[in-house]
């Protein structure tokens, strides 16, 4: 017997606090762990509120994740254009067999063991930013100064772009982080992006280094492969990373309590990091995901064709998973956190992810004494709308 | 005495997040070239099975399966 299900008109955005998923979001999980979502095109699809049911679709391969399904939850400003089918290259938007042979060919560029050989590279970009505000002097951006170049810089040396390009490339990239671009802005940086990794995979080819591009020249990828899947790895490691480190800061400042301990004893850091992705839980838009043929779930049926909406911040913040999920606790244990999502989908860069935020938080907190934000806390602006949540900007001090 | 932890992996379905290296990294560790899972330890002792079980649960794609057998 199916109890009532709830239903409701396009994705709750709203945050009554900055840190906390949509209050609808949580009262849709009281409800029930599957809601029907009208999307503002029209489309019925479903929405997934609750942790254990999140983890069932994700790892569902009747579930696909092709473009051909997306629908987007919320009426927005600045429209992205949809290509369908997938690009080429394109490989987080294809499933099995396609997509498993791209998450082959790369995972041996993200294992562990991997990103731990980059970690005096980050060091030193963390620290070069440091050196500079400490140069220019309180106030700082953290955003802007500090959390949007280290993964920026880390892009650059993954996939190996030369120094001579760097600055005209990350003003590139800068404009696709960056909330005030206009869509014709977005355009052209895409654009350039675009046609700058084409010419870097013909040069790769023609003079191979040690990077994740001339690693996969080896492949049997094609040009055009090559550049979809170089592409999706720049933006993909860009705003992700610097929403989590300028907001995982904003968190820690705003839980004194939670940074002292972390003070007292800096061996908390990984779990504090994992902590703070469950908490903070960046992707609060999708993932998306299209039923492949019909299926039930919790004694609905969900029809071929039709979309699901898995809320992870939602997922995270589920009582039945995580005890007083509302808190940050940097002690606690986070086993099973879907921040990075779930399934064979799981973000690709998450050791990168991890590696870069657990030297950020420490070379900023090492450095930075007394750090602070200079506004109370509802006058940081918030990214509502943006596919990836965040502050806007975060100004900082600090005791010079 | 403590249950049996027995661990049986499937590299077909294993998509080299390192998940379970990270969670439970004297259990398990990942192939250089392409990140999938490799068993460092097959029926790891009684101090590891917390780490373990959260590795096979931490796990994406379903790659770990643990078989839990009493010891007589």
């Amino acid at each position: 017997m199916v109890e009532m299900i709830p239903e409701i008109h396009g994705l709750p955005m709203t945050r009554s606090c900055p840190f906390d998923p949509p209050d609808e979001l949580s009262e849709l999980r009281e409800q029930a762990p599957l809601s029907r979502l009208i999307f503002p095109d029209g489309h019925r699809g479903w929405l997934v509120t609750n942790h254990a049911l999140a983890r069932t679709v994700l790892a569902d391969p009747r579930f696909s994740n092709r473009n051909e399904f997306r629908h987007w939850p919320v009426e927005r400003a600045r429209t992205q254009t949809r290509h369908v089918p997938t690009l080429p290259g394109m490989f987080s938007r294809l499933d099995p067999p396609e997509y498993t042979r791209y998450r082959r060919l790369l995972a041996g560029q993200f294992t562990v063991r991997r990103m731990a050989t980059l970690e005096p590279r980050i060091t030193e970009i963390a620290d070069a930013c440091v050196d500079e505000m400490l140069r220019v002097g309180p106030p700082a951006d953290l955003q802007r100064d500090f959390a949007v170049p280290i993964p920026s810089q880390m892009i650059c040396e993954l996939i190996g772009v030369p120094l001579e390009d760097r600055e005209a490339f990350l003003e590139r990239t800068n404009v696709l982080v960056d909330m005030k671009s206009t869509s014709t802005g977005s355009g052209h940086a895409w654009a350039y992006i675009h046609d700058y990794v084409r010419k870097l995979v013909a040069a790769k080819r023609a003079d191979p280094g040690e990077d994740l591009l001339s690693g996969l020249t080896e492949s049997d990828l094609t040009d055009e492969e090559l550049t979809g899947a170089g592409v999706t790895l720049i933006v993909a490691g860009l705003e992700s990373t610097a929403n989590m480190i300028a907001l995982g800061i904003h968190a820690l400042l705003q839980n004194p309590d939670q940074l002292a301990l972390l003070l007292d004893d800096m061996t908390l850091l990984e779990n504090a990091i994992e902590e703070l992705v469950r908490y903070q839980t960046i992707i609060h838009i999708g993932p998306f995901r299209g039923a492949l043929e019909d299926v039930e779930l919790e004694g609905v049926q969900v029809k071929r064709g039709e979309v699901v909406l898995v809320s992870l911040p939602a997922a995270n913040r589920d009582p039945l998973r995580f005890d007083d999920p509302d808190r940050l606790d940097l002690r606690r244990t986070t086993t099973g956190h879907v921040g990075f999502g779930h399934g064979i989908h799981q973000c690709i860069g998450q050791q990168l992810a991890r590696a870069e935020l657990r030297i950020g938080y420490s070379v900023l907190l090492r450095r930075l004494p007394g750090l602070r934000v200079t506004l109370p806390p509802e006058e940081i602006a918030m990214r509502h709308d943006m596919g990836v949540y965040g502050v806007k900007s975060l100004p900082v001090e600090w005791d010079a | 005495m403590p249950d049996q932890l027995k661990i049986e992996t499937d590299v077909d379905v294993c998509m080299g997040t390192g998940v379970c290296a990270l969670t439970a990294p004297a259990v398990f560790t990942q192939r250089e070239d392409d990140g999938t899972v490799i068993v460092r330890v097959a029926t790891p002792g009684a101090e590891l099975h917390e780490v373990t079980q959260a590795a096979a649960y931490n796990c994406p794609s379903g790659a770990i399966r643990l078989n839990v057998s009493e010891t007589p």
